[in-house]
């Protein structure tokens, strides 16, 4: 089968990689309009506080200042947000969205008033005159204290100001108290994840105007277009009166998910009529825009001696900050990926997510599953070393394989590789040689870990994608689709699919993407969706056209239609390729004919109800995509500093549609999770110290290591071809695959990142005691 | 303050233009000069975004006052091509996957030219250390740094032709 492919599965340069090479793509900061205005946001200087009063008067008075907007002037200042999803999904899963601060301010860094002026200058010496007069309250900055009888309460808001508790969701299977009653080994242990930065290069902004039919009109790069509905709703608007052009992101991770500068910009355009610019610093992003869920997670497993797994007990607390934005949909993640990808036939979960007066958490690459990765990974070998087994070995007694049910009961349907890989990406890292003791006086150590990951979303969100095309008269393709492209070349892989079936080269088919009023709406670019989601509706839709073209081509060639196929820009016969008609010549005929040449079609994920939160049961996502990492760190037992050396790391992709995306996005991600080891964002009561990149500090060039991809293409995937999504199931089990290789290096294992040298050193010391 | 006149000569072309003396050289060339391949992320110089070359070395636009490139040579992303020909930097970039969402690719290529220039036959480890300064999130840099010795073999091959 795969002989037959003439682009999917080649390493095709993407149709905006000319563009990006010369500096021509576009991006938010790069658009400038006449006459157009600087915004800027008036923040908060604290994180817990009750407003009492706003005076905006001497920022008005300012020469030069157009408009000075707070929650007042909002004509919906608080809305109950989907998130930018089409289903009425109910309680839990939709959150309150408050454009402005009113009442209390939840987090340090909240908008409290948006200014508009004629120069970034201005409107920054305006937002210095706005007077606010504070009452501050003690907060609370721990999940677990903010879960308490009598914590301090985050919100004044209706709905929320009963208690911090946001969600709490269980899992019950089998018996857990019967197996530890049972279990020749139990293992308990406490584990702690930190907030991550998504540090994109590029920070949120962009430009947004009044167009002269009075649609407000932005163009701000956005992980989610469809957020111009709730836009629309908050400025009282219909919502074919909200549009966004919206432009590709330097990088989303996220980040990009929850509604970022669109509704201050929109605002501000509204309130001025003027074109109006907001780009936020690198401070502002790293202070106020949400961050990976912190979270406490506590493990009690029990195993036989033989060690195999019969219980895992795990309870999680989740910190969702100030706002709880996507908290319950992580929480999805985390309570499900908390036992780990292991069959496992008593479980019990109980998680739970509490407001507190942190930055928000909400979608971070991972979103959830790498908390529960981390922790689940490092009890498998605390498991291990227990009884005396091999990383690779308790995995492969323990691993999830076809036909294995999950902890909700649900039996994947797409293939299970977990057994290959985890062989695979550690035989992978043996086969570089036998491990030395020592490199330049620095101790070596090797570690292994696996993991899971959904692609598409929640299926009782009902997920849905749309692409159109039209074939031009001289053979050309247009391809429509509201595609929001944060890197990972999410356009770019439509074109191809379309291209393969076609049988037309890539060049030959030209995106139009992600503009709300123009191209079918695609959904998110979150949650691994788009190849697998927006591929489909692709194939759904260029199918449709291929058999008209094939039908007529039949008839030109005095062929039936299945002795017809079209390749190299022409129709021709299987059986005899000499005997053909140019691609363009079938569609002259079609146009003709008066048949159609254009169609948009909709592809739909399985749909689910929502599960019962207190005894989850069932489909929760799709499908899973499995990885394996195995990693080699030197550790410098004098300093605590380390290093990781070298990654072998094993996914199977189902297929790789496009070889250099694929594996751009799994040798990204790897680098992505090394740097949840060691990123601090130095959260201190609700304070954040990492205010730039000099302090928050992502890994460099030098810092990456040597990584060996390894693809298994098994074909087992949902998506088009066969093929599963990787963006965000890349930057799961790194991380543990990391402390697990410095446990092996020099015998201790943090249980809390990040894991600085200070901490790695002091608890080797406490060993060597 | 009052603006200041003053000529810059970029990609080989000069431009007099009236500025703000604390404009620094990365906004002077986005916002004067509509040369927006320049990217701006950090404004501290931790990020590598803004590298431009100034008399062939790479430099930090962010961080390098407008007036103080005065009589310089200052080549930015859009003055790499030469007669609608792609540089071999470039080139390899697109070949080898090396850009994701693009943010970074500006001052990663020029970054790279800088080391070419200085330093036709690195060493991966010579690349990683001169790229350092340039921070990607989407990459792991694996194909960047690829991308940076495939175009080192190319630009040697055009050299022996």
């Amino acid at each position: 089968m795969s002989a037959m492919f003439k682009l999917v599965g080649k390493p095709a340069p993407r149709h905006d990689a000319w563009a990006k090479a010369k500096g021509d793509q576009l991006y938010s900061d790069d658009f400038t309009m006449p006459g157009m205005l600087y915004g800027k946001a008036l923040r908060s200087k604290y994180p817990a506080a009750i407003i009492k009063s706003i005076d905006t008067s001497k920022a008005k008075a300012l020469p030069g200042v157009h408009a000075v907007l707070t929650a007042k002037d909002v004509p919906m200042n608080v809305e109950i947000s989907k998130f930018g999803q089409m289903k009425d999904v109910g309680g839990g899963f939709e959150g309150l969205y408050k454009v402005l601060a009113d009442g209390k301010v939840r987090f340090k860094g909240e908008a409290i008033a948006l200014v508009a002026a004629e120069t970034e200058e201005l409107a920054e010496e305006a937002c210095r005159l706005i007077e606010v007069d504070y009452e501050v309250q003690p907060g609370v900055f721990d999940p677990e204290e903010a879960l308490k009888p009598g914590a301090y309460i985050v919100s004044s808001d209706e709905g929320e100001n009963e208690s911090n508790l946001i969600m709490e969701s269980h899992i019950n299977k089998g018996d857990v108290e019967k197996a530890f009653a049972e279990a020749d080994v139990i293992v308990e242990n406490e584990y702690r994840v930190p907030p991550v930065d998504h540090a994109y290069l590029e920070t949120e902004g962009g430009v947004a105007w009044v167009d002269d039919n009075g649609v407000i009109t932005m163009r701000v790069g956005t992980q989610v277009l469809e957020h111009y509905r709730t836009i629309a709703k908050v400025m009282g608007l219909p919502q074919n009166k909200v549009r966004n052009m919206s432009v590709p992101m330097g990088g989303g991770f996220g980040g990009k998910e929850d509604i970022t500068v669109e509704t201050f910009l929109c605002l501000l355009a509204n309130a001025t009529k003027r074109p109006v610019k907001m780009v936020w610093s690198r401070e502002e992003s790293l202070e106020v825009h949400s961050k990976r869920h912190p979270e406490i997670l506590r493990y009690k497993t029990a195993a036989t001696k033989d060690g195999k797994i019969t219980a895992q007990k795990v309870e999680i607390i989740m910190d969702g900050g100030g706002y709880k934005l996507l908290t319950g949909w992580v929480q999805m993640y985390s309570t499900v990926n908390a036992p780990g990808c292991y069959n496992i036939p008593n479980v019990k979960v109980d998680s739970y997510s509490a407001l507190t007066n942190n930055t928000p958490s909400s979608a971070n690459r991972g979103f959830g599953c790498c908390q529960a990765n981390f922790a689940s990974e490092l009890q498998m070998d605390e498991l291990a070393a227990k009884l005396g087994m091999s990383p690779l070995e308790i995995r492969l007694k323990n691993c999830l394989r076809n036909g294995d049910e999950i902890c909700t009961g649900f039996i994947p349907q797409g293939h299970i590789a977990l057994e290959e890989i985890a062989k695979k990406a550690w035989e992978g890292l043996e086969a570089t040689g036998p491990k030395p003791d020592y490199v330049d006086g620095k101790k070596i150590g090797r570690g292994l870990a696996i993991g899971m990951m959904s692609y598409g979303r929640l299926t009782f969100m009902h997920d849905s994608s749309r692409v159109g095309l039209r074939i031009e008269l001289d053979g050309s393709v247009t391809l429509r689709a509201g595609v929001p492209d944060l890197g990972g070349g999410q356009a770019s892989v439509l074109c191809q699919i379309v291209a393969e079936e076609l049988g037309i080269p890539m060049e030959k088919v030209h995106p139009y993407i992600m503009d709300t009023h123009l191209t079918p709406l695609c959904g998110t670019t979150t949650a691994t969706r788009q190849l697998y989601m927006s591929g489909n509706a692709a194939l759904v839709t260029v199918k449709v056209l291929k058999e008209r073209i094939i039908k007529k081509a039949a008839e030109m060639l005095d062929a039936k239609p299945e002795e017809v196929q079209l390749i190299n820009e022409k129709a021709c016969l299987i059986n005899n390729p000499l005997k053909s008609v140019p691609f363009v010549q079938v569609v002259g005929a079609l146009s003709n004919d008066g048949v159609e040449l254009f169609h948009e079609g909709q592809f739909n994920a399985p749909f689910t109800d929502v599960p019962n939160l207190h005894d989850m049961k069932g489909r929760i996502w799709p499908d899973f995509t499995y990885s394996a990492h195995a990693v080699e760190v030197a550790v410098d037992e004098e300093t605590g500093k380390f290093e990781v050396r070298k990654v072998v790391l094993c996914y199977d992709v189902g297929k790789a549609i496009n070889k250099n995306s694929c594996e751009g996005q799994l040798e990204g991600g790897c680098v992505y999770n090394q740097g949840y080891v060691t990123e601090n964002m130095g959260w201190e009561n609700g304070i954040t110290k990492a205010r730039s990149f000099a302090e928050y500090l992502i890994p460099t060039a030098v810092d990456a290591p040597e990584i060996e991809t390894i693809m298994v293409e098994s074909g087992g995937g949902l998506g088009p071809y066969g093929a599963k999504g990787v963006g965000e199931p890349a930057d799961n089990s790194i991380a543990p695959a990391i402390v697990n290789a410095i446990y092996d290096a020099v015998g201790v294992r943090l249980k809390e990142m990040p894991v600085t040298p200070e901490k790695l050193l002091k608890a080797i010391q406490e060993k060597n005691k | 303050m009052g603006e200041q006149r003053i000529t810059l000569n970029v990609n080989g072309r000069d431009y007099d233009i009236s500025i703000e003396p604390d404009m620094v050289l990365a906004d002077v060339l986005r916002e004067k000069l509509d040369l927006t391949g320049t990217k701006v992320s950090c404004r501290e110089g931790e990020c590598g975004a803004c590298t431009i070359l100034m008399d062939g070395k790479a430099c930090l636009s962010c961080l390098t006052l407008a007036v103080q490139a005065q009589g310089k040579k200052i080549v930015t992303i859009e003055g790499l091509a030469e007669k609608g020909q792609l540089h071999p930097i470039q080139k390899a970039f697109i070949n080898h996957g090396a850009i994701q969402c693009g943010y970074c690719t500006p001052g990663m290529i020029m970054s790279a030219k800088a080391l070419l220039d200085e330093n036709p036959n690195p060493t991966p480890d010579e690349v990683k250390t001169a790229l350092s300064g340039n921070l990607c999130r989407c990459t792991g840099y694996v194909k960047i740094v690829d991308a940076v010795m495939a175009a080192a073999d190319d630009m040697k091959r055009g050299e022996n032709k």
